[in-house]
């Protein structure tokens, strides 16, 4: 998640030169108490939490001795805001308020700029008091210009005396919104106590997404926006993208609560943006719930699709697979294809998949998806950009129904992996992200050429006419998309010697742990 | 007339040499293209698809003249270093192809841009084409594709396509094709929040174009260019007639789907704001998607009934 917490921000802040209350974070109640006794109470106590209005949500207390804070830390660690349980609680030292104002900067996309937002009658409500509010534009490369600020002032009922500390401090936050590349950073309030001292009185941050690779002092684990803690499948598949730049890979758990009184749970695999919200609308309008959301798109490689698969049948209960982006993709649908299928036939997938490929090869991508799911248990079909998303959803529905009536109980995530896999007898060479192995003690001849005609020439026979690496290790390591394909036609031919085991690192775990593999309602 | 790109236009593509460079190459090639030249950092005086290499965006145009548009495909993160290669040299619209690219990136090659009277289109975004005449990016993937699924402008029954989404800007063009709709050009504006070139700028050079009769909107939740076409509609700037989807009704707050852009915060950008700005500002907008071949049809039946 690319938000910081408020004590996060504060000792950013404070590292920049901007004062913060006395304070110190707390995980139990002892540590509550403990804090309140070395800041001397009263104390202020409040919950970390990416809410608005705490304080009405009765997050924010005030604690008269350490007794009292150790109580109070009792509840507030209890409590929940939408899906975040409360896990630590900042307790600070009471300051003598004079003056609160609001300072925000948000990026307007009109302007392609930052805006700074200033109220110097800060504080809470400020959603009802827009017109009160100074709308500074910044110059992303310059920043912001000093006079702006100190104009803002002129008008409000600060003292003139304190127009410089204030406008220091309002440039401090500037300064470090671009230094840590925050897509939001608010100030609410920045006070002036009875003494004339400026301090941050609470901070909230949300770093670029994107930008979050060069950050890593922020220590933000998983930067991807989610209305819940992130799950143990995110995490998963947070390290997949992160390892693999071959296009695009975004997967995110949703709530299943009243999936009860729907048509069932289902795995969601989409591609592109806005081709898999259309396409998730159609397959809720069907009557489905939607186990998570997943996009893979930008010309991805098989293995990334194929770990995608992998990691959205991780999630109990499903009753169906349905796959579907924009239905005219640019990309080659064949990589997809290769994905999926292997992917399918690894974990012998006994749910019904319909998977919408329409775009770029789209026939060929159909008849690999076709041809090598013929014999598993559940079908599997493809279809093409003349086969609408409500079609698709249609005869998805159809297929769950009359699985259910035959099969009954949901899928269950487990891998196939053929005999010859880590055997002595085998041959087998590393790649990116995993290891090749090809069957030698079942290599006739016509076996050896179907292997190496599917090779992309990165194989060859050997003296023994069986099939080996025809190319040095490092060319073959990023040819994984290549090799997977080699598999899946190989098994289409009746030739299944070969097998590319991809690791997906976190996702046993994961699955041994049974732990968060559904996002919290 | 088309916007944005016909075939006169000179082209240079930065980051040729590259996986994704090499292909887009060859499509824009092939379709009808002029790509004049290629940019990557120590491969000067190699080819790529029979187009020169040079090291430098300046040193290419040293030799060959200066160019109306530059494609970028580099890694998110060289981005920004390139846009403002491009543009300091001269160029003055720069296409940036690739996804993640940092927001501050974004907003810093837009300040270069505004001083330099440059423009960009993106970044994440798949590109431009003008069927019948050229591409620029990566839509339709193959030229052949591109030929098969897009039709070419048909006087009076020809609208301009503006897109928030890749996929579906090849979507919106194939379908409305089907369904005996001419095309000027498809613009993928990109998929994050801030972009060079956004919805009601791109209306506004649909308004001028001669060929665009109708401008079709595939819109999404998030941001304001939805309702900032709208009031363009209102001020009498757009006068064309707006057929629109706005993608992401089921979304919800607080979480975002792929797109950077397409993210409800607190009430704004919301499904439901879009629709009301744009349809009291004159548009139609369409329910589902599959609703948009028609409501366009519809659209051309009653103009003919008014002329």
């Amino acid at each position: 998640m690319a938000r910081l917490h408020e004590y996060q921000g504060k000792a950013i802040l404070k590292t920049a030169g901007l004062a913060v209350p006395d304070g110190r974070v707390a995980s139990t109640a002892s540590e509550a108490r403990a804090a309140a006794e070395a800041l001397g109470c009263p104390v202020i106590m409040k919950v970390q939490a990416w809410v608005t209005g705490r304080k009405d949500k009765g997050g924010v207390v005030l604690a008269k001795s350490p007794d009292e804070a150790a109580g109070h830390a009792e509840r507030l660690l209890n409590m929940r805001f939408g899906n975040f349980p409360v896990t630590e609680v900042l307790v600070e030292q009471v300051i003598d308020i004079a003056h609160e104002l609001f300072v925000s900067l948000t990026i307007d996309d009109a302007a392609q700029a930052p805006l700074l937002l200033l109220d110097t009658h800060g504080g809470t409500g400020i959603e009802d008091r827009a017109a009160t509010v100074a709308r500074i534009p910044i110059n992303p490369t310059t920043g912001v210009n000093t006079d702006d600020i100190r104009n803002a002032l002129v008008s409000s009922p600060l003292d003139s005396s304190l127009h410089d500390k204030i406008t220091r401090a309002i440039e401090t936050i500037i300064n470090l919104a671009k230094s840590c590349e925050a897509r939001s950073f608010e100030v609410n309030p920045l006070v002036v106590t009875t003494a004339g001292d400026v301090l941050a009185a609470d901070c909230r941050i949300t770093i670029d997404d994107y930008a979050v690779f060069r950050h890593p002092e922020l220590g933000i684990e998983i930067a991807r926006e989610l209305d819940h803690p992130a799950t143990a499948l995110e995490r998963v598949a947070y390290d997949v993208e992160q390892n693999d730049h071959r296009g695009t890979f975004y997967f995110a758990q949703l709530p299943t609560d009243g999936a009860e009184n729907t048509k069932g749970v289902i795995g969601f695999h989409g591609a592109g943006g806005g081709g898999s919200m259309m396409s998730m609308d159609a397959v809720t309008n069907e009557g489905f719930t939607l186990a998570n959301f997943c996009d893979t798109s930008g010309n991805p490689s098989a293995a990334k699709v194929y770990r995608a698969a992998r990691i959205i049948l991780s999630q109990p209960g499903l009753v169906g697979y349905f796959g579907s982006g924009s239905g005219v993709a640019s990309q080659e649908q064949f990589h997809s294809a290769y994905g999926l299928a292997k992917a399918f036939l690894e974990l012998n997938i006994t749910i019904p998949v319909v998977v919408r490929l329409g775009g770029n090869s789209e026939d060929r991508a159909c008849d690999i998806l076709h041809d090598a799911c013929e014999n598993l248990p559940a079908i599997v079909e493809g279809f093409r950009k003349d086969d609408t998303p409500a079609a698709c959803a249609q005869r998805f529905a159809e297929l769950v129904a009359a699985s259910q009536k035959q099969v009954g109980d949901a899928f269950v995530h487990e891998r196939i992996i053929p005999g010859f896999v880590n055997s002595a007898s085998a041959y087998s060479f590393p790649i990116t992200g995993g290891t090749v192995w090809i069957d030698h003690t079942n290599c006739e001849a016509a076996t050896t050429q179907t292997v190496i005609t599917n090779s992309s020439n990165l194989l060859k026979a050997d003296s023994n006419n069986r099939p080996v690496l025809a190319v040095a290790e490092e060319d073959v390591a990023g040819a994984d998309s290549e090799l997977i394909a080699c598999e899946i036609e190989c098994h289409r031919a009746g030739a299944p010697v070969i097998f590319i085991d991809l690791e997906i690192p976190g996702l046993d775990e994961a699955l041994a742990t049974k732990e968060t593999l559904t996002a919290a309602s | 007339m088309s916007i944005i790109i016909d075939r006169t236009k000179r082209v240079l593509v930065q980051g040729i040499t590259g996986r994704e460079g090499r292909a887009r190459t060859r499509l824009m090639r092939e379709f009808g293209t002029n790509v004049v030249a290629g940019c990557t950092p120590g491969k000067g005086g190699e080819e790529v698809e029979g187009v020169p290499v040079f090291n430098t965006v300046e040193e290419a145009a040293e030799c060959l003249g200066m160019f109306d548009i530059s494609v970028v495909f580099v890694p998110a993160r060289l981005v920004k270093s390139a846009a403002i290669e491009a543009i300091e040299a001269g160029v003055k619209l720069i296409v940036l192809v690739p996804d993640r690219v940092p927001l501050w990136d974004a907003m810093e090659i837009a300040t270069v841009a505004r001083q330099h009277n440059a423009n960009f289109i993106g970044p994440n975004t798949l590109g431009v084409i003008s069927p019948g005449r050229a591409v620029l990016g990566m839509i339709g993937g193959r030229a052949e594709s591109a030929r098969q699924w897009f039709n070419e402008p048909i006087a009076g029954r020809t609208v301009g396509i503006i897109s928030r989404s890749g996929g579906m800007t090849s979507s919106c063009g194939y379908y409305l094709s089907r369904a005996g709709v001419g095309l000027s050009t498809l613009v993928h504006v990109g998929g994050d929040s801030v972009i060079g070139l956004p919805i009601p700028d791109v209306a506004r050079m649909f308004q001028n174009d001669s060929d665009t009769d109708a401008i079709v909107i595939f819109g999404e939740i998030g941001g304001s260019q939805e309702e900032r076409l709208a009031e363009l509609m209102q001020q009498g700037i757009v006068t064309k007639p707006v057929i629109a989807y706005i993608g992401g009704k089921a979304a919800r707050e607080g979480t975002r789907f792929s797109h950077a852009g397409a993210i409800i915060e607190g009430n704004r950008g919301t499904h439901e704001g879009k629709t009301a700005a744009l349809t009291a500002a004159g548009a139609t907008v369409v329910d589902g998607f599959g609703d948009l071949p028609g409501a366009v049809l519809e659209t051309f039946k009653k103009k003919q009934t008014v002329a």
